[in-house]
Formats: C-alpha cells, structure tokens, sequence
C-alpha cells in the first residue's frame, strides 16, 4: 500500500509539525510519499525529507501553486493519485480546501479530520462538535483523507528520503491571489503550543484582551479566543478555538471568561489539563475544567500573571 | 443573476446531542431539528445579493428526509423565491454523504444554470465540510471556501476566507461556489407576514431515485459512541491556590 501525503506548506516554508503529524498518523497505512506544492518548495521539501517514515518527497514548484488554490492544486493531486491507495493530509484549512475537491475528482468520499486509524479502511473521526465517536469504513478504492492533527503525535527526524522534482499540470484559470493577512507573531502556534490561554466575551474589549497576551506571554504560551470574542473583535479569526476554529490539546488550556458553549468545547476538551476562570459559579466550561476559580478576571488575571515570576 | 443556496435540516444547535445506547447513531426521534446555522449564513447572503438587486432570484435546495420541507419552508419565509425539495432517505437518521449531495446539486445545477452556488461550509451534524468543495469539483467551477466577506462585480467574485494563518482574498470566476463562515454576516428572522407568505412560494419535490442518483453511502458506519468524558476537577479558592495546584500536578 501507498501513501501521497499534502505536506502543509505556506509561502514556502513548511509546517513541520503539522505534516509530521499527519506523516505518524499515515504510518500503518503504507510507503509514504510527500507531495510538496509552492512557488517555492525545494527547502520545504529537503526538510520533509528529514521525517521519520518518508520514503519519497515529490517537489512541484510553479507560480501556479504559489498560494496553494483549491483549483490548480486539486487537479496535480489527482493526476498523481493512480500511484497510491491513501491520499492523506494534515486537517488544516488549507487541506480542508483542497482534499474534498480531490475525493470528488477521484469519485470518492473524503473521510474529514480522521482521529484514529483503525486499519487501512477503517478509522474514527467525530461528529457532532465532538459529542459522537464514528467509526467508518470507506468503500472507496482511493482514501482520502484528513488527519486531526491534535490527536497525533508528530512524527521524529531523522530521515533521508529522496527528493524528485515533478512536472506541473495545468492552469485551470479559474481563481487567482489577490492578498493575505497573516498575522506574524513570536508566539508559539495555537495548534501545537504545550499551553493555551484563552479568552472569552467576559474579557470586554479589544484593550483588555491584553490581560489575556500579558498571562501567555509570561507562560510563553499561545493565545486563543471563544468566537464571541472573535465576533466581538477582541481577537483575530485565526484564534479561534471550537468547532469552526482550530482544534487543540496542549498540557494545559487556560480558559478566562470562556462560559463553555459545546462548540468552544469540541476544540479544546482534549488538553490534558483544563484552568477555568469566570465569575459565573454555574459555567459549563466548570465541568470540563481540571481547577476551576471562580473570580473576577480582572482580578484574577494581573495577580496570576504576577504570581508567575 | 441566479443563487442556489442548498439548505440542510440538522439537529437544532442548542439541542444536547445523545448517542443511542445500542451503538447505531445519534437519536433523532423527537429531537428539535433547524436549519444548518452556516446555511443560514449563506442564505442570507443570497437575500441581501438579491436585495442589493445584484440577483434576480435565489433557490433554496434541500436533501434528505420528507421533512426538509420545512427547512425550505423557512428558507423561502426568510426570502428565497422557490424551494426544491429532493427526498433521498426515509429515516432521519439516514445521513446522506456529501459526494452523494454533490452530485443530486450538480444535477440541479445542470437544469438551473445558476451563476452563484452559496452553502454553509460544514454541516454541524456530520462536520464534514465537503460538500462545497465536491460539487465544485464535480462542475469544474472555482470554488472560495470559508468565506468571511464577499463580493460580486461582473464576471467575477471577490472573497475573503478565514484561514489558518488570519485572512486570504481571493478572485473567482463566475459560476462559482462560495462556502460561508459565520461572520460573513448576521441571519435574519423570519416575520409572520413573510411566514404566511412562504406557504404559497413555489415548492417542487422530486426524489433521488427518480433522478437516477445513487446515495448509497461509501463510508459504511461501523459504529457511533459517546466520546471519552471529562469529569470535573476541584475548585480553587484562590490564585495562590491556583498555582500551587499547577506546580503541584506539573502542569507548570
Ligand atoms: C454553528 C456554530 C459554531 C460555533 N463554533 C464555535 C467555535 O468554533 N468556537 C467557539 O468558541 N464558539 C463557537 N460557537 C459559539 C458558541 O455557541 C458560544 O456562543 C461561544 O463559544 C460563547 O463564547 P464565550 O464563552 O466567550 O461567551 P459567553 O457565553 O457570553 O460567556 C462569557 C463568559 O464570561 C464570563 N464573564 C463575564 N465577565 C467576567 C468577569 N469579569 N470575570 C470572569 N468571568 C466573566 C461569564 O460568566 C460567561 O461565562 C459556535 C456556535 C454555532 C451556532
């Protein structure tokens, strides 16, 4: 059995732990090879080379995949597909853009942030933000597949797989580029930070979101947001913790003024240990929480992150 | 210009979700049952496209049980034009696929000749967040998924998605599939007048087997259970407390 993995790429560079992530998730599954895409793709694709349990790195760099489209991307992937049974890839929004316009090319159904692999058919992935575990088996003859990256284990160095430069496909000239804005921070990644401070509503503003980046830079931790916050415009989108944001399992998750709607639960109930703080004694988020303190942020916030020193 | 907007009949997102004790699914029987919230969104937006006199009409698409007429019943409350109705399960618990949901909309799609296919990006029952992306593929159209903010001019559409990293905009070629996020904008209600006046909208039904579309499901459920739970912790009575909790257990 075969594996063509989508290695996470952005502008370039790689996202080792999210395409080492998905390279343990694959490993029962077959040989794997790793698809890199991009303008610019050697340097990512060196450095994919170096993950445990790759055999091969396929490199297509184009202008034409510089911003990875749905479009353009699909289609490479699918005239590549013949080689392998399982096309898999980490389950980022980059992924969940492309992978189900794979599955639909190859007249399959794509199976969506896989949370176990049971065996080369069958796998576990969760329905209803997280409330139900299914286990399916695909009767597909091609696996496509997106791995939940929060419940993986990345993948060592240490490898030395060959890298092959590939010919492009075509341009299909149905979208282009127009911009980006990312946010560029010194902050560990949400996804794989080892700790996670999130704020909720109950932080007020924009101004007080930064109690929330004071406590998780003392901790040198991420920063994440409920989507009340979020739609509020305390926070960017790309904080968003639940079941349309990102999802995450540090060792520890601070929730502050986070009330625990099912929905933020679904993107954080796996962090290994859980720190509620809100005012509200009867919060659900309490039922989840390791160490729950029932406060005033306000309070509780400054005097924590001073008590850190 | 024409909007199709597919609408999903989901258990209502307030309602506490229980897995049958027998492994088989998730009980549906008597359960409150709504619309998809990011249909809703996507909805909406065909509304004000139309409003804005950028559309001439929006239909509203719904697959699935009998019942998803009364999703299309509320979709065409809250301004869709006409609603077609495309029964492919009797059992409500009979989820159908999102390949099998793209090819019923490619079908539709073929008849109607819309410019503009708005749907939510994920379901919250199955949260696949396929079935956008799928018909795209199946029509060869561009798709723009995630979509906070959206604009139409011409033969193009112009959208901004919600990715990993912040924001992305994008320019897509008419006819294309757009898959909305909960901020693109805030749904409506529904008025009684427009309620009583839904119920002479146009509303065709029509079944998949009669459209010669196979639901089959490709990914055979094995079985559905409850995830491991949680169970509360301690209160803490301080932040002192807090942190020697934390530095006691190691988790600082
Ligand atoms: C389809 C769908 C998808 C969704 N996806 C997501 C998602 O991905 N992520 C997500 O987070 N939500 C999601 N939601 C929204 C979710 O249902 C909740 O509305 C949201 O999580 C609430 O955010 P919150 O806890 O910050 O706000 P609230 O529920 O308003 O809670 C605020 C909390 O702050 C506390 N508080 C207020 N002031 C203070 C103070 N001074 N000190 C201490 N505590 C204080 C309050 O007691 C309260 O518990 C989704 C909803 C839908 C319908």
């Amino acid at each position: 059995m075969a594996v063509l993995l989508l290695a996470e790429i952005t502008n370039g560079e790689l996202s080792l732990d999210a395409t080492a992530k998905a390279v343990s998730a694959s490993r029962e599954l077959g040989e794997i090879t790793v698809l890199a895409v991009g303008a610019e793709c050697a340097d990512a694709a060196s450095q994919a080379a170096a993950i445990e349990n790759v055999t091969k790195v396929l490199c297509a760099e184009d202008s034409l995949y510089g911003k990875r489209l749905a479009e353009p991307t699909s289609m490479l992937i699918a005239s590549l597909a013949q080689d392998y049974d399982h096309i898999v890839a980490p389950a980022t929004t980059d992924a969940k853009n492309i992978m189900p316009r794979v599955a639909a090319l190859l007249d399959a159904m794509v199976i969506s942030d896989v949370s176990a692999v049971i065996d080369h058919e069958t796998f576990e992935r969760l329905i209803y933000a997280g409330n139900a575990v299914q286990t399916v088996k695909s009767r597909d003859a091609k696996k496509v597949i997106t791995f939940r990256t929060s419940t993986f284990d990345a993948a060592g160095s240490g490898g030395r797989a060959t890298v092959e430069d590939i010919a492009v496909s075509d341009n299909p000239q149905l979208s282009e580029w127009v911009e980006d804005k990312l946010a560029s921070s010194d902050r560990p990644e949400l996804t794989s930070a080892g700790i996670v401070v999130s704020g909720g509503r109950g932080i007020g503003s924009e101004e007080n979101f930064a109690l929330v980046e004071k406590l998780a830079d003392k901790l040198g931790a991420a920063v994440g947001a409920s989507r009340a916050a979020v739609d509020s415009g305390y926070a960017p989108n790309d904080w968003q913790v639940g079941q349309t944001g990102k999802v995450v399992a540090p060792d520890l998750y601070i929730a502050i003024g986070i009330s625990g709607a099912i929905q933020h639960l679904a993107g954080m109930k796996d962090s290994k240990t859980i720190v509620a703080i809100n005012k509200d004694e009867e919060a659900p988020i309490f039922q989840v929480a390791d160490f729950g303190l029932v406060a005033d942020l306000f309070q509780a916030i400054p005097e924590l992150t001073d008590k850190l020193d | 210009m024409k909007i199709l907007v597919p609408v999903k009949r989901v258990i209502d997102y307030n309602v506490k979700v229980r897995v049958k004790g027998d492994g088989t699914g998730v009980d549906l029987a008597n359960v409150k049952m709504s619309m998809n919230p990011f249909d809703e969104v996507a909805l909406e937006e065909a509304i004000r496209l139309k409003e804005a006199e950028q559309a001439d009409e929006v239909i509203a698409v719904s697959i699935g049980v009998q019942k998803a007429q009364e999703t299309l019943r509320t979709a065409l409350a809250l301004g869709a034009d006409r609603g077609i109705l495309v029964v492919a399960a009797d059992d409500v618990h009979n989820d159908i696929e999102p390949l099998a949901v793209a090819r019923i909309l490619k079908a539709i799609v073929d008849e109607e000749q819309p410019n503009l296919v708005l749907a939510g990006k994920q379901a919250i029952d199955n949260d696949m967040n396929a079935t956008g992306q799928m018909l795209a593929a199946l029509l060869g159209w561009s798709q723009a998924t995630f979509a906070s903010e959206l604009s139409v001019k011409d033969e193009h559409a112009v959208v901004t998605r919600e990715v990993d990293g912040g924001l992305q905009t994008i320019r897509v070629k008419l006819p294309t599939i757009v898959t909305v996020d909960l901020r693109l904008n805030e749904p409506r209600y529904a008025s009684l007048p427009n309620i009583i006046k839904a119920k002479r909208k146009p509303l065709e039904e029509r079944t998949a087997a009669d459209m010669n579309i196979d639901v089959d499901p490709r990914l055979e459920i094995l079985s559905t259970t409850e995830p491991a739970t949680r169970t509360a912790g301690i209160r803490v009575n301080s932040v002192d407390e807090l942190v020697e909790k934390l530095k006691e257990t190691g988790a600082l």
